[in-house]
C-alpha cells in the first residue's frame, strides 16, 4: 500500500468531513426545493355547472376551483376554462378548452359572433373548435376531459398544458 | 495640537488596521491617463454600484410591508403605493433603479468590450461581470413578477410555458418555475424569496469578486491602436504603467463620485416626480380580458416571439438566450489578446452596433406589438361611416361585430394585425374580397363557418365602399 504523508491524510480527512457537511445540509433542502417536481396534481373530476348552463351552439366562460388550495392562494386556486356545448348530449356533447394559447399561454379570448379565440399576446387566432385560425400557436387549444353525472358537467384538473406535455 | 476629530480618525484607522484595508485599496494605483477626459468612460461600474445600494436599500424597505402571499400581495402593493408615507416613492426608487441597473449593466460592459479591457489578465473581471449581467436580468424578471397583478400572473404562465420548450429538462423546469403544476398559492413566495435572498446573496459575492479583481489586476490602461495585449510581456509593461500612476482615490474616484450622484438623483427624482408604477388589474385568472407585456427593456424579446416563424420558435426561446450567453463567457477565452482599440476592431464594433440596433429596433415594435388583435373599445369612426346606409350600414356593424375590427383599421381605428382596409376596395374586387372573407388565409381566419351568406355579402357591399 502506498504511504501517504499525514499531511496529506489530514488534507484528505478534512475534505471529506466538509463533503459530508455539504451533502448533510444539502440533501435535505434540495428535496425540500424540489419537491414540486415530483406532486402530481389531483385529478378529481370538478363540477363546474349544470348541463342546462351550457345553451347548445354557445361558448362559456366558467371558473374552476382548486378542490384543495394552500390557503393562502387567494384568487390563484381559480382557473378559468371555455366550455363550448356542441350537441344537445353523447360524447361530442362538450368541448372544454383552457383558457391557455397553445404559444406561449397567454388567456384566449372569446368572440362569440366571430366565433374565434383572440389571444392578446402574440396574436394567435383558434376557430369555435378550437383548431389554429391564424397566427404563432403550433397546435389546437389544449382540451380537458369530462364527463356528465346526472345533469351536472364535470371537468378533470390539469396542470398548466405545455406543448411538450400536451 | 491635534483636533479630537483627527485623533479619534487615527485611533480608529490604527485599531481597525483601515491603513492596510480600506485605505490601502482605495488609493491603489491606477494608470495616469484616466486624469484625462478619457477617464469619464471609467465611471459606469460605480455608477452601477451606487444603483444597487439605492436597489437593496429601498428593496429591504419594500420588504418590511409587502406581503408575499398571493392573496395579500396585491392590496399590500397598493397599500405601499398609495397609503404608506413615502410608498410611492421607495416603490419608484426601486423601479426605476432597476430600469437603471439593466442600462447601466449593458453600458458598462459595451465600454468594457470596445476598450478590449477584458483581455489578459483580465478574463475573470469579464466572467464575474458576465455572471452579474444575468443575476441582474434575473432580478429584474423576478421584481415584475412580484407585483403580482395580472401582468405578473401572465408573465409567469409565460415563463413557464418558455421554460417547458427546454429539451429534456423542459417540463422539470416549468414545474419548477410555478413550483408545482399551476402557478398558484406556493409561486409567488418562490419567486419572493429567489428575489430578496437567492439571486442578492449571489450579487454579494459576485460583486466581491469583481471588485477584487479590479484593485488585484489593476484598472486597464485606456487603450492605444497598434499597441496590442502580448500576454507574455503586458504584466511588466502594466507595472511600469502603474508606477507613474496615480492613486485611484480621490484623484479618479472624483469623477465616479460625480456620475454615481448624478445616476442617484436622477433614479430619485424620476420616483418623486413619476411615482411607483400603476399596478394592472389584480390578479386574477379567470379575468380573460388580460394584456400582458414585460416591462420595456424586456419588450424586444416579447416581440422576438410574435415576429420569428413559429417553426423556429422553440429554437429561439432555448437557443438565443443561451447563444448570448455562450458567446459572452467565450468572450474573453477565444480574444484574450491582440489589439484592444476599437478602431482596429471593426468585427468587434459590429458584434456591439448590430444587437443594439436589432433591439432597439424590436423594442419600438414591442411597444407598437401590430400583431395583437384589439379587443375592446371596438367601434368604427364616423370618417368610416359617414354616409351609409341599408346592406352598406349593416356591413359595417358586421365589420365590428365580427371582430374583422379586432385585427383590421379603417380611418385609423381598429387593430393593426391585418391589412389597413380604408382603401381596400381599390385593391381587391367583389369577388376576391367574398373569396378572402369566406376561405381565409394568409393569417387570416376563414369566416365561412360563421357568417350567414347574407352577412358576407353586406360585409362585402361595405368593403366594397372602401376605395
Amino acid at each position: 500500500m502506498k504511504e501517504i504523508s499525514r499531511r496529506t491524510f489530514l488534507s484528505r480527512v478534512s475534505l471529506a468531513l466538509t463533503a459530508a457537511i455539504a451533502g448533510i445540509v444539502g440533501l435535505p433542502i434540495i428535496g425540500y426545493l424540489l419537491a414540486p417536481l415530483f406532486q402530481k396534481p389531483p385529478d378529481v373530476p370538478v363540477a363546474v355547472g349544470n348541463v342546462s348552463e351550457f345553451p347548445l351552439g354557445q361558448t362559456r366562460l366558467i371558473k374552476v376551483r382548486d378542490p384543495s388550495p394552500l390557503a393562502w392562494a387567494g384568487q390563484t386556486a381559480d382557473t378559468a376554462l371555455w366550455v363550448r356545448r356542441r350537441q344537445e348530449s353523447g360524447p361530442q356533447m362538450f368541448q372544454v378548452f383552457n383558457v391557455n394559447c397553445t404559444h406561449l399561454g397567454c388567456p384566449v379570448n372569446w368572440q362569440a359572433e366571430a366565433k374565434l379565440f383572440l389571444c392578446p399576446c402574440h396574436g394567435g387566432v383558434y376557430y369555435e373548435d378550437g383548431t389554429v385560425a391564424g397566427g404563432p400557436p403550433p397546435r389546437p387549444l389544449f382540451e380537458r376531459a369530462w364527463e356528465v353525472s346526472g345533469d351536472r358537467l364535470l371537468v378533470r384538473q390539469q396542470g398548466l398544458p405545455t406543448v411538450k406535455r400536451g | 495640537m491635534r483636533s479630537l476629530l483627527e485623533r479619534c480618525a487615527s485611533w480608529l484607522g490604527e485599531r481597525f488596521e483601515l491603513e492596510d484595508s480600506v485605505l490601502a485599496v482605495l488609493r491603489h494605483p491606477v494608470p495616469r491617463e484616466l486624469e484625462r477626459p478619457i477617464g469619464w468612460w471609467y465611471v459606469i461600474g460605480s455608477a452601477t454600484l451606487a444603483i444597487f445600494v439605492i436597489q437593496v436599500v429601498t428593496g429591504v424597505g419594500l420588504a418590511m410591508t409587502y406581503v408575499p402571499a398571493p392573496n395579500s400581495a396585491y392590496d399590500s402593493l397598493q397599500f405601499i403605493s398609495h397609503d404608506a408615507t413615502l410608498g410611492s416613492i421607495v416603490r419608484g426608487m426601486h423601479y426605476f433603479g432597476s430600469g437603471a441597473m439593466v442600462v447601466l449593466v449593458l453600458a458598462h460592459m459595451t465600454q468594457v468590450y470596445l476598450f478590449g479591457a477584458f483581455k489578459f489578465p483580465r478574463e475573470a473581471n469579464w466572467l464575474t461581470g458576465s455572471l452579474l449581467l444575468l443575476a441582474t436580468l434575473a432580478m429584474a424578471f423576478t421584481g415584475q413578477l412580484l407585483r403580482w397583478d395580472q401582468d405578473a400572473f401572465w408573465s409567469i404562465v409565460v415563463a413557464a410555458e418558455q421554460a417547458a420548450r427546454a429539451p429534456v429538462i423542459g417540463d422539470w423546469l416549468a414545474r419548477l418555475v410555478v413550483a408545482g403544476s399551476n402557478v398558484g398559492g406556493a409561486t409567488l413566495t418562490r419567486f419572493y424569496a429567489t428575489h430578496v435572498f437567492l439571486i442578492p446573496a449571489a450579487i454579494f459575492g459576485l460583486i466581491g469578486m469583481h471588485l477584487y479583481l479590479v484593485v488585484k489586476r489593476g484598472i486597464s490602461e485606456p487603450p492605444v491602436a497598434g499597441e496590442p495585449v502580448e500576454p507574455r510581456t503586458y504584466r511588466a509593461r502594466y507595472t511600469e504603467i502603474l508606477r507613474r500612476g496615480i492613486p485611484f482615490w480621490p484623484d479618479a474616484a472624483w469623477r465616479d463620485a460625480l456620475v454615481a450622484t448624478l445616476a442617484v438623483v436622477a433614479v430619485v427624482v424620476l420616483a418623486a416626480a413619476i411615482g411607483a408604477p400603476a399596478l394592472g388589474k389584480p390578479p386574477d385568472p379567470t379575468n380573460v380580458l388580460a394584456d400582458p407585456r414585460p416591462d420595456w427593456y424586456f419588450l424586444g424579446y416579447f416581440a422576438v416571439l410574435a415576429l420569428i416563424p413559429p417553426a423556429t420558435e422553440s429554437l429561439v426561446i432555448v437557443g438565443l438566450p443561451l447563444f448570448a450567453f455562450v458567446f459572452l463567457f467565450l468572450v474573453p477565452l477565444l480574444w484574450p489578446d491582440g489589439e484592444r482599440h476599437w478602431s482596429r476592431r471593426p468585427a468587434a464594433v459590429a458584434a456591439v452596433a448590430l444587437p443594439f440596433v436589432a433591439y432597439a429596433a424590436l423594442t419600438v415594435a414591442g411597444l407598437q406589438s401590430p400583431w395583437v388583435p384589439q379587443l375592446e373599445g371596438a367601434a368604427l369612426p364616423s370618417a368610416a361611416t359617414h354616409g351609409l346606409s341599408g346592406t352598406a350600414a349593416h356591413g359595417a356593424d358586421l365589420f365590428v361585430t365580427k371582430s374583422c375590427w379586432a385585427c383590421h383599421q379603417i380611418e385609423g381605428s381598429g387593430g393593426r394585425r391585418g391589412p389597413d382596409l380604408t382603401h381596400v376596395a381599390s385593391r381587391l374586387s367583389r369577388d376576391q374580397l367574398t373569396q378572402r372573407v369566406a376561405t381565409g388565409g394568409g393569417g387570416m381566419p376563414a369566416y365561412a363557418g360563421s357568417v350567414t351568406p347574407i352577412e358576407l355579402d353586406d360585409l362585402v357591399t361595405y368593403l366594397a365602399t372602401r376605395k
